[in-house]
């Protein structure tokens, strides 16, 4: 027995710890020298550009990966969070740009606006567009997923819930041309508080705002990850109604995961805003949405690194692919998509440990001995119930009711990253 | 007097849409637990049958009546094909399959695109559906309601009809609802859930298909069509509750109403939203939707 519980566990375990947190310190050292010494030398202004784009992608990414990955909510809606963050930042930088007392460029175009509608007027505050880039998106997760997690809406009704609400934020915004830019959405930003943004200096600097805010992102998802609270969301996400019986309160682990999952959305579409220039509807809806979640699919939903990885390759690829295969990239991205969540559930990173576990293993041996009946792997054999000392001060039927509860509780599977208690 | 009834109707004929989309939804939902993203490209499928079988055959009126069943084959063929490749394939995660279905029909917009060009493409409706019916004479105005919105009513309406028939009156009904109500407690009765399986999604796909020819009388047909319409098919099952015909029916014409009534009343967009916040505000009341099957079950 080496569980974490016996003394050889418990020193496996502080072993383990150690050699886990020098491997992120050197993993952290390491993605900080690429993103901040290498990216930039090597690329030239307009990669390095298209390097923030991508960051603030994995910036979503991260969330999600928190949220889906090991909170076990599917997050198809992402996208609102990520166009609140971006939307909040972008009437800034339009109101900036304009000048003190005048209407954004697209308000006096389109002629429906005389003045600043009254939600524009706050904005014109740096102080409050900063706060509200992150604050108006968790605020809004937080009253959606405090509704819909309290009365046990999960699984699938969960993601269509989620699905609707970005479709439903795109549709708005589009219907809403005067105060919101349409279809069109707010373009041709100019300036990043008194910075141009034309300016390839200036834009080096964003890049390297965009770098530091995904690493402190990362940071922050594996304090959680690692925190008691992160056990937790795992064991909320694989057997929900075991934690409610243990005393826990599933509703709430799920919303703080949510929650800090749409802050770091509300991130990436306020970094975005300076990283491209424009926030649209077409940026933030359905689509969109679930492209943040296929990057994270890709790169490996339960891991730290690997939705980031997955959604900087998954977007890289895109601009690579799409430009010269407009038709073929589609192709591309809907196969790569299929095959890796039907087949590949750990995503592409899962792909080596795979690769190492069948080398482990002989050819033609078994991957896991199947245990005889009554013994469990790697524990001590189980006693027929009639002969256990439990069941003999007892009545034998005690022992069959104990079994059967037991096994209607049964843990899932280990392996199985996404496991969803049937509605 | 006539603007109400007017408003009502429109409501009732989006009902019916909605309907006849998320009936075949509803279907396949109840039977797998599974959402089938790739449902709206079914509906596609549906409605470019009807353009193909129109390069065909000439009258129109005989083509759509010719749709009817091909589209319903068309797209219960693919509707097997998905379920035979991918979705038997992941029954233990449910909700991966819904992220699969949707790689599925990324892949079949793509294939449609290619096919028949990314240009919306026309179809001729037949002229007995063209004109309108005077249902009633008022001082204020007439109160004039489509032939192709009736059409498309009388088709959800029977639609439902057959598919009640279908499962309250036959030995293969009775199969497909043991297999919803306790999937292995069927199969222990000797059941062969996964034929029963099979059966129901092509049942599902294929109304799918029918309800992309209604489609092409109302819309246009292009490879985007079954996205724009699919989320408030999702919806509809969701408020509906899984596994009973009678909540997707309730449902579809109550969001009709609703998105009728309150679209009159200010805009679309706001219309969205606030349907969007109904909805949510529903689910607190009832979270699995208006029917649901009594499980003792704890989720």
């Amino acid at each position: 027995m080496t569980g974490p519980g016996t003394a050889a566990g418990r020193g496996r375990f502080r072993l383990r710890a150690s050699q886990s947190r020098a491997r992120t310190a050197a993993g952290f050292g390491l993605a900080a020298v690429a993103l901040f010494a290498v990216a930039p030398l090597a690329l030239g202004d307009f990669r390095l550009n298209l390097l923030a784009k991508y960051l603030c992608m994995a910036i979503v990414a991260v969330g999600i990966g928190l949220a889906w990955g090991r909170g076990g909510m599917l997050v198809l809606g992402q996208g609102v969070f990520f166009g609140l963050g971006g939307y909040a930042m972008a009437m800034h930088l339009k109101l900036a740009d304009a000048g003190p007392g005048d209407l954004p460029d697209f308000m006096r175009l389109y002629g429906q606006v005389e003045r600043l509608p009254w939600w524009w007027e706050p904005f014109t505050s740096p102080v409050f567009a900063l706060a509200a880039v992150v604050l108006v998106p968790m605020a809004l997760a937080f009253l959606l997923g405090s509704l819909v997690f309290r009365r046990r809406v999960r699984g699938a009704y969960f993601a269509i819930l989620s699905q609707a609400l970005a479709a439903a934020m795109a549709i708005y915004l589009i219907g809403e041309q005067g105060t919101t830019g349409g279809t069109n959405g707010l373009t041709d930003i100019q300036g990043f508080f008194g910075y141009d943004l034309a300016d390839p200096a200036n834009q080096r600097v964003v890049y390297f705002i965009v770098a530091a805010c995904l690493l402190l992102m990362l940071a922050v998802a594996r304090q959680l990850m690692l925190s008691r609270y992160g056990e937790l969301l795992v064991a909320t996400r694989d057997a929900e109604e075991r934690v409610r019986f243990l005393g826990y309160d599933p509703a709430r682990v799920k919303l703080v995961a949510y929650v800090v999952a749409a802050g770091m959305a509300g991130l990436a579409g306020a970094l975005f805003v300076p990283a491209v220039g424009i926030i649209s509807p077409a940026l933030i809806g359905v689509v969109p949405s679930i492209e943040f979640v296929i990057g994270v699919a890709l790169g490996g939903r339960a891991t730290l690194v690997g939705p980031a990885l997955g959604a900087v390759g998954l977007a890289w690829a895109k601009t690579a692919l799409s430009e010269q295969f407009p038709a073929g990239w589609t192709y591309f991205e809907g196969l790569l998509f299929v095959l890796v969540v039907a087949f590949l559930p750990g995503g592409l990173g899962s792909v080596a440990g795979l690769v190492r576990r069948r080398r482990a293993v002989p050819a033609g041996a078994p991957e896991a001995p199947e245990a005889p009946p009554g013994v469990r792997p790697g524990g001590p054999p189980e006693v027929p119930s009639f002969l256990d000392p439990r069941a003999a001060s007892s009545s034998p039927l005690e022992g069959t009711v104990d079994g059967a509860v037991d096994g209607a509780l049964e843990a899932p599977a280990p392996g199985e990253p996404t496991r969803e208690v049937a509605p | 007097m006539t603007l109400v009834f007017s408003q009502l109707f429109t409501g009732i004929s989006i009902g019916a849409v909605l309907l006849l989309i998320a009936l075949g939804l509803s279907l396949t939902f109840g039977q797998m637990n599974v959402i089938n993203m790739a449902h709206g490209e079914f509906i596609m499928a549906g409605a470019y049958t009807v353009y193909v079988l129109q390069q065909v055959i000439s009258g129109a009126g005989v083509s759509l009546l010719v749709a009817l069943p091909v589209a319903f084959l068309v797209a219960g063929a693919m509707g097997v094909v998905l379920e035979r490749l991918l979705i038997r394939r992941l029954y233990t995660r449910r909700l991966d399959t819904l992220l699969v279905t949707w790689g599925v029909s990324l892949l079949l917009q793509q294939l449609a695109r290619d096919v028949f060009g990314a240009p919306n493409v026309q179809t001729q409706a037949p002229e007995l559906l063209t004109g309108s019916v005077k249902i009633l004479s008022t001082g204020a105005g007439d109160l004039v309601l489509a032939n192709s919105r009736l059409f498309i009513l009388a088709l959800a309406l029977l639609a439902v009809a057959a598919l009640t028939l279908l499962l309250r009156a036959t030995p293969l009904g009775r199969r497909v609802r043991a297999v919803v109500q306790n999937r292995d407690l069927a199969a222990a009765s000797g059941i062969a859930t996964g034929r029963v399986d099979r059966v129901t999604f092509f049942i599902g796909s294929g109304l799918a298909g029918v309800a992309g020819v209604a489609l092409t009388l109302v819309g246009p047909i292009g490879p985007t069509m079954g996205t724009n319409i699919i989320i408030d098919a999702f919806l509809v099952v969701v408020v509906g509750g899984i596994g009973q015909l009678k909540g997707t029916v309730i449902v579809a014409f109550a969001l009709g109403m609703m998105q009728s009534l309150v679209e009159y009343s200010t805009t679309i967009s706001v219309a969205k939203v606030l349907v969007f916040l109904a909805i949510v505000a529903f689910l607190q009341w009832r979270p699995q939707g208006l029917f649901t099957l009594r499980t003792r079950s704890l989720a």
